[in-house]
């Protein structure tokens, strides 16, 4: 959907970030007018210690080329201790996702604080020029060839929680 | 169904420019669920806001996105504009195609593209947003103030004086901080002491003011209007409720050539010690590093080698066996007014600085930096004002003023400007010129940066009526030749080489954090910049807030402040902690994880990796009362919600309430539909 207007291969990239540092670094890196590749999408959760690892597996079979992890420095946490979870969690999932079919070097784990905006960019630019570099996804969506299905129905987001399972869970558990 | 109003700002141009919002809007107009999408120039202006109230009414919305800055700008407006009309305001959600698009590429139709992803991410976010009731709690009215300086004292007073307990913690046995040090300050050239002293002990003896001295802070817990905070209350050797401060200990002290904090060095104190004569509390404590019984002991001797501070002290207020004490205090709010230490700026550096060994400073005892230069000026200095210089006591005849040493220096210093060292260093040069009137005042600067009332025409009353030989331009070597120091400098006005005999030399060290704060900042959860200064929530307009609720700066722990900026700040936090505590509860974001009591197992890895401690474990019970299992249960207001009990839930069973995992995996599904 990128650079419509030309040929070249345009990387998709997720990126998964925590609230009070890297989603304020990437703000303070758009504050400070920081120009970067735009083939990064942002979902913000508050914490690294929120992302579920299936989290990333989602996002390869609905069709990212490429995975960005990042939250609060090692003891800078806003929540003390989250991302010290998310970094065990990562460490243990990193073999597992090999298991799974996942090429590691697809995902780009990296700290990057509140006042780091041009860390942001420079992660958003080397990860586009690496997952440039190894081309389209292609085998992992090969693999799960049915996972990605067409546009999702409007769930009506007013009934009340658990009346319906939601579609997410069944593909992630 | 979903029934969501899509609402696309301009931001004047600053979105407009490279995202085509038209576009973007008529684009989101088709998304499934969609009711209702439009653009405007200024959505959050009051017109802006009107036309997202009048579209709640008119289409029934279920759900609101603002596409436009971050949600860290303006998702409260826009959650107020929805409460307004009436729908539930954590029914809207923000989608930041400013900061995170509009700002950062030039291609239009890159851009535009991106801000359509951004947008059906967070409309299919919103679809999955739950109405919510925010949480309240209750508000300890009650705050603590770290740092003893003018700042943290100005904060005290203002928040004690509206009706509520201060705790004030200060590091050092007095409190009082670097403007006890000064001689005069500019550019009145008032008595720092006398304007300060009263001040302290107001401080001091305020009934809401409780005062910990000799204290650091060891550990914070809680949140917003309920703070746990531990204080470590260092091993002062002597009780305070016993001494009268009457001096007869250090008077006996046998260890007498311990360089003088107070003086920076420049005099002598003993290991027993009142830090300077005005000190609040005006009672001593005891430096065991330097005492000569506590070397001893270290050594391991059996008898103890000294005690004569003890035998002198005839209120027996001395014991030698007390240790830190742990007090725990329980506040609603926090001030951080930790305040500023200067470069050193000598050859040897820690922290992978390269100092300025070309300088000198820390060799040659005339070479000093501006404190020093302010004990030696100040009456109740080591020279008891007068101005002579360090080594040999000599009345100085000409004196080299250097600015911008480490600072505005990306090679060797700081990138930033210090800010207070043009107008000390002018102060210095009058300061001296009123005492030496043959005396020669000689400063090399970059600029002259005196941009504050009163400023200009201060620096230029050093220059003009007090001859104060400027030259613009920076010092290359300084260095011992016989009785002089050569200062080598570069006129760059008159294009030409400047070599200089002189006496002293005062170096204008850069402003940099006090140690420590960087610990501090992590137990506040708050973040450093990458000059070790705490960030402020917003640079512009919440600049004495940090992004932690509830902790609040002061003075020079956010950046280089002068005296006025530091307690222009030091009232901020006050307001700020006056108008939390002039309400009874406080509201949160419903942001807290939720058990799912039918479906959870009960094995509690939750509550093993909860910072917080907010989940405890529940009976289940049969209809006779016999317990037949154990759920979790997260405590919604000491939640925090970080989302990490979710991440481990074996059977899905916990969900963060604004983050569940219906509304992560239906925004991966979004951005994921690439066509």
């Amino acid at each position: 959907m990128n650079s419509q207007h030309s040929d070249t291969f345009e990387p998709r990239i997720t990126a998964f970030v925590c609230n009070w540092c890297t989603y304020t670094g990437a703000d303070l890196a758009g504050t400070s007018r920081l120009h970067m590749a735009s083939n990064v999408r942002i979902i913000r959760l508050p914490c690294t210690g929120r992302i579920d690892p299936l989290f990333i597996v989602k996002a390869f079979e609905r069709g990212a080329d490429g995975v960005i992890v990042s939250g609060c420095h090692p003891a800078d946490c806003h929540y003390t201790s989250g991302n010290y979870h998310a970094r065990r969690r990562f460490a243990v999932f990193h073999d597992i996702m090999q298991f799974l079919g996942v090429d590691p070097r697809r995902m780009t784990f990296s700290w990057v604080s509140a006042s780091e905006g041009a860390k942001w960019k420079d992660v958003v630019n080397e990860t586009v020029a690496n997952i440039r570099e190894l081309g389209p996804y292609e085998a992992y969506r090969a693999l799960a060839p049915d996972a990605v299905e067409p546009w999702p129905e409007a769930v009506d987001g007013l009934t009340p929680a658990g009346d319906q399972e939601p579609a997410a869970k069944e593909v992630a558990s | 169904m979903s029934r969501i109003g899509v609402f696309v700002c301009h931001c004047g141009e600053n979105i407009g420019r490279t995202v085509d919002c038209a576009a973007v809007a008529e684009a989101l107009k088709d998304h499934p669920g969609v009711a209702h999408s439009e653009d405007y120039k200024y959505m959050c202006s009051d017109p802006g806001q009107a036309l997202v109230k009048k579209a709640i009414e008119e289409h029934n919305l279920t759900g609101v996105v603002v596409a436009a800055c971050s949600p860290h700008m303006h998702e409260k407006t826009f959650r107020r504009a929805c409460d307004q009309a009436g729908l539930n305001k954590f029914m809207c959600e923000m989608a930041n195609i400013r900061e995170h698009c509009s700002w950062i590429h030039e291609d239009r139709e890159d851009a535009t593209a991106k801000a359509i992803d951004i947008g059906r991410t967070i409309i299919e976010k919103v679809k999955h947003n739950r109405p919510l009731e925010v949480i309240k709690i209750p508000v300890t009215k009650r705050a603590m103030v770290i740092g003893g300086g003018i700042a943290g004292i100005q904060a005290a007073l203002d928040i004690a004086d509206g009706g509520h307990e201060v705790v004030l913690v200060e590091k050092e046995a007095s409190i009082g901080g670097h403007m006890s040090q000064l001689s005069e300050t500019f550019p009145t050239l008032d008595c720092s002491q006398c304007i300060l002293t009263p001040r302290m002990v107001e401080a001091y003896q305020h009934p809401n003011i409780k005062l910990h001295t000799w204290s650091e802070i060891e550990k914070v817990d809680g949140y917003i209007g309920n703070f746990e905070v531990t204080v470590r209350k260092k091993a002062r050797s002597v009780d305070l409720d016993l001494c009268n401060g009457c001096g007869d200990c250090w008077a006996v002290c046998p260890s007498k050539r311990i360089p003088s904090e107070f003086d920076a060095g420049l005099s002598n104190r003993t290991a027993i010690y009142v830090p300077f004569p005005q000190a609040v509390p005006n009672q001593p404590v005891l430096d065991r590093e330097n005492c000569t019984l506590f070397k001893g002991r270290a050594k391991g001797l059996k008898k103890d080698a000294c005690g004569k501070c003890k035998d002198a002290c005839l209120k027996n207020a001395i014991d030698y066996d007390t240790e830190d004490e742990f007090v725990v205090e329980e506040v609603g709010a926090i001030v951080v007014a930790t305040g500023y230490k200067l470069y050193d700026v000598g050859r040897e550096q820690p922290e992978g600085l390269k100092g300025y060994g070309e300088y000198g400073y820390g060799e040659d005892p005339d070479i000093i930096d501006g404190l020093q230069f302010e004990r030696i000026a100040s009456a109740s200095g080591p020279t008891g004002g007068e101005i002579l210089r360090p080594s040999d006591g000599k009345e100085p005849k000409t004196v080299v003023f250097v600015h911008c040493v480490g600072s505005r220096d990306i090679d060797k210093g700081m990138a930033y400007c210090s800010k207070i060292c043009c107008m000390y260093n002018a102060k210095h040069a009058m300061l001296y010129k009123h005492k030496v009137h043959d005396g020669r005042a000689v400063a090399f600067y970059m600029d002259i940066r005196a941009n504050g009332k009163g400023y200009d025409e201060f620096s230029r009353r050093a220059i003009e009526e007090d001859h104060a030989e400027y030259v613009r331009g920076r010092v290359s070597r300084i260095f011992r030749d016989g009785d002089k120091l050569k200062v080598w400098g570069f006129d760059t006005l008159n294009d030409e080489q400047v070599i200089i005999d002189a006496d002293m030399v005062v170096l204008a060290t850069a402003i940099r954090p006090n140690d420590g704060v960087k610990e501090l900042a992590q137990k506040l959860s708050c973040s450093v910049d990458v000059d070790g200064f705490i960030n402020e929530a917003h640079p512009k307009l919440r600049p004495v807030e940090t992004n932690t609720a509830g902790v609040f700066l002061a003075g020079a722990c956010q950046a280089p402040r002068d005296i006025p900026d530091a307690v222009a700040m030091a009232s901020a936090t006050g307001a700020k902690v006056l108008s939390l505590f002039s309400t009874d509860e406080l509201e949160r974001e419903p942001a807290v994880a939720v058990v799912d009591e039918r479906t959870c197992i009960g094995c509690m890895r939750c509550a093993l990796v909860c910072p917080y401690g907010a989940i405890e474990q529940r009976e289940i019970c049969t209809v006779d009362g016999q317990v037949c299992g154990h759920t979790a249960y997260v405590n919604p207001g000491v939640c925090q919600g970080c989302g990490t009990c979710q991440a481990v839930c074996l059977s899905n069973s916990i969900d963060l309430q604004t983050f569940t995992d219906e509304q992560v995996y239906s925004e991966i599904n979004a951005l994921c539909m690439w066509e």
